[in-house]
C-alpha cells in the first residue's frame, strides 16, 4: 500500500507533475527571455509562462467534430508520459533499487509518446492544416528516431549489454562518463539534435510552421488541451537534458549537474535563435544521410572502445 | 479563482489578426507594432496563427457583404472569453465607404467590439495603448 502511495506522491509532487511543471515553465520563460535579448528587446516578465498556462486552463475548450475522445486524451497522455520519464530518471539516479530491468527501453518508448500523441490528436481533429502538420511531424519523427535509437544501442553495448538505467550510470561512475570518448561525443551531438526536433524548436519546427500552415498540428486545440501540449513541451525542456546527462554525462549526482544542464540548455536556445527553418525533405536528409552514418560510425568506434 | 483567471488573461493576451478587406495600411501598422522595436511581448502579447488560440481579435478594414460571414465565422471559432479590437477608422465607423453599395455597416452592428482605435492608419503606439487600456478595463 505504502508503495502505491509513494509512487503517487512521486508522480504528483516531487520529481513529478508539480516540480517538473514549475521548473519547465521557468525554463521556457528563460528560453523566451534569452531569445528576446538576442533580438535586442526586453522580453516577457518571469511569470509569463505561468500566466499563459493558467489563462488557457480558464478558457473555453472547443472540441471539433471527429474523434472527440482521442482528441482530448492525446494531450493528457503526452503530459503523463513526460512526468513518468522524470520519475524514472529520478529513481534510477537516486534510488538504484527502484531501477528495474528494461527501464531504458521504457524511457525510449515514453519519449516517443509525445510526438505520437501530437500526430493522433492532430489527425483526430479532421482539420486539413492539422493533417498537413501531422504528416510532417510523422516524417520528422521517423527521421530523428533512427539515429537516436542507434546511439542509444551504442550506450547499452558499451555497458556490457545492460538495459537498466542504473547499470549505465554505474558504468560511467567506474569508467568515466561516456561523453569523454569519440563515440560519446557523437552520441551527445545526435541527442542534442534529437532534442531540438522533439521539442519542435526552430530548425525543426516544421510541424507547426506558423507562416505556412497556421498552427500546424495544434490548429484545432484550445483551452486546457492546448495548455497540456504547452506544458508537455515545457516539461520536456527540463526532462530531455536530464535524460542526456543521465545517459552520457555521468548521471545526476552532484552540483556539477547544474552547469552541464546550463550548457545543454544554452546550446539549444542558441541553435534555435540562429537558424532558419528547414524544409521537411531537408530535415529528413539531414537525419538519415547526415546523422545516421555518423551514428553507425559511432557504433563501430564503440566496438573498439573508443 | 475567477480573479486568478482574469489576471492571467490580462497578463497574456494572444492576438489573432483578422484582415477584413482593408487597404492593408492598418495591417502593416499591426505588423509594425509586433516588431522587436515595440516589443509587445513585454505585456505577454503574442501573435498566434490560429483563432482557436486567440484571446483578442484585431479586426481591420471596412466590413462588406463578402467579408462579414468570414469575420463572424472567425469570431465563432474563437474560444470565449475573447476581446474584439477594431483597428482603423474603417473598422470603427466605415470611414469614407459609408454609402458604398456593398458595405454593410460598422462592425459593432454584428460583433461586441471592446476597443475602438481610430486613425487612418493608427500608429503602432496607438494600437499598443488601446490594447493596454482594454486590458485595464477588464
Amino acid at each position: 500500500m505504502s508503495n502505491y502511495l509513494k509512487f503517487l506522491l512521486e508522480f504528483l509532487i516531487f520529481p513529478g507533475l508539480v516540480f517538473v511543471a514549475i521548473i519547465g515553465l521557468l525554463l521556457s520563460w528563460l528560453d523566451r527571455k534569452i531569445s528576446a535579448r538576442l533580438q535586442w528587446r526586453v522580453g516577457p516578465p518571469w511569470y509569463q509562462c505561468f500566466a499563459d498556462i493558467i489563462k488557457l486552463f480558464g478558457k473555453e475548450t472547443i472540441i471539433p467534430q471527429g474523434r472527440k475522445l482521442i482528441f482530448l486524451l492525446a494531450p493528457i497522455v503526452s503530459a503523463i508520459s513526460v512526468i513518468l520519464i522524470s520519475v524514472l530518471l529520478y529513481n534510477a539516479n537516486f534510488y538504484p533499487q527502484c531501477s528495474f530491468l528494461g527501464d531504458i527501453i521504457l524511457v525510449i518508448y515514453l519519449l516517443a509518446l509525445p510526438p505520437l500523441m501530437t500526430i493522433l490528436g492532430a489527425s483526430a481533429s479532421k482539420n486539413p492544416l492539422s493533417s498537413v502538420g501531422a504528416s510532417r511531424e510523422m516524417t520528422l519523427y521517423f527521421a530523428y528516431e533512427l539515429p537516436f535509437v542507434i546511439v542509444t544501442i551504442l550506450l547499452i553495448m558499451k555497458a556490457h549489454g545492460s538495459i537498466r538505467l542504473f547499470e549505465l550510470i554505474n558504468y560511467q561512475k567506474t569508467h568515466g562518463a561516456y561523453l569523454y570518448s569519440i563515440s560519446g561525443v557523437i552520441t551527445f551531438i545526435i541527442y542534442l539534435f534529437t532534442m531540438q526536433a522533439k521539442l519542435g524548436y526552430v530548425p525543426f519546427d516544421i510541424a507547426e510552421a506558423e507562416q505556412e500552415i497556421m498552427a500546424g498540428v495544434y490548429t484545432e486545440y484550445s483551452g486546457f488541451a492546448l495548455a497540456m501540449f504547452k506544458l508537455t513541451k515545457a516539461m520536456l525542456l527540463f526532462v530531455f537534458p536530464m535524460f542526456i546527462i543521465t545517459l552520457v554525462w555521468g548521471g545526476i549526482n552532484s552540483i556539477s549537474t547544474l552547469w552541464k544542464f546550463a550548457i545543454i540548455f544554452i546550446l539549444t536556445v542558441l541553435v534555435k535563435n540562429t537558424n532558419p527553418r528547414v524544409r521537411i525533405d531537408q530535415a529528413l536528409k539531414f537525419f538519415w544521410l547526415g546523422m545516421t552514418p555518423l551514428a553507425i560510425l559511432g557504433l563501430i568506434l564503440g566496438l573498439y572502445k573508443l | 479563482m475567477k480573479d486568478l483567471r482574469l489576471l492571467a488573461l490580462k497578463k497574456s493576451p494572444w492576438v489573432f489578426h483578422v484582415a477584413a478587406a482593408s487597404c492593408n495600411n492598418c495591417d502593416i501598422e499591426i505588423l509594425d507594432a509586433l516588431t522587436p522595436r515595440f516589443d509587445v511581448e513585454r505585456f505577454g502579447i503574442v501573435l498566434v496563427g490560429s483563432p482557436r488560440h486567440a484571446d483578442a481579435l484585431l479586426v481591420t478594414g471596412v466590413i462588406n457583404r463578402k467579408s462579414l460571414p468570414r469575420v463572424l465565422k472567425v469570431y465563432e471559432e474563437t474560444p470565449k472569453p475573447c476581446l474584439v479590437i477594431a483597428i482603423g477608422t474603417c473598422a470603427c465607423d466605415t470611414h469614407m465607404f459609408k454609402n458604398s453599395y456593398n458595405v454593410v455597416g460598422p462592425f459593432d452592428k454584428y460583433l461586441p467590439v471592446d476597443v475602438y482605435i481610430p486613425g487612418c492608419p493608427p500608429k503602432p503606439e496607438a494600437i499598443i495603448l488601446g490594447v493596454v487600456k482594454a486590458l485595464q478595463k477588464l
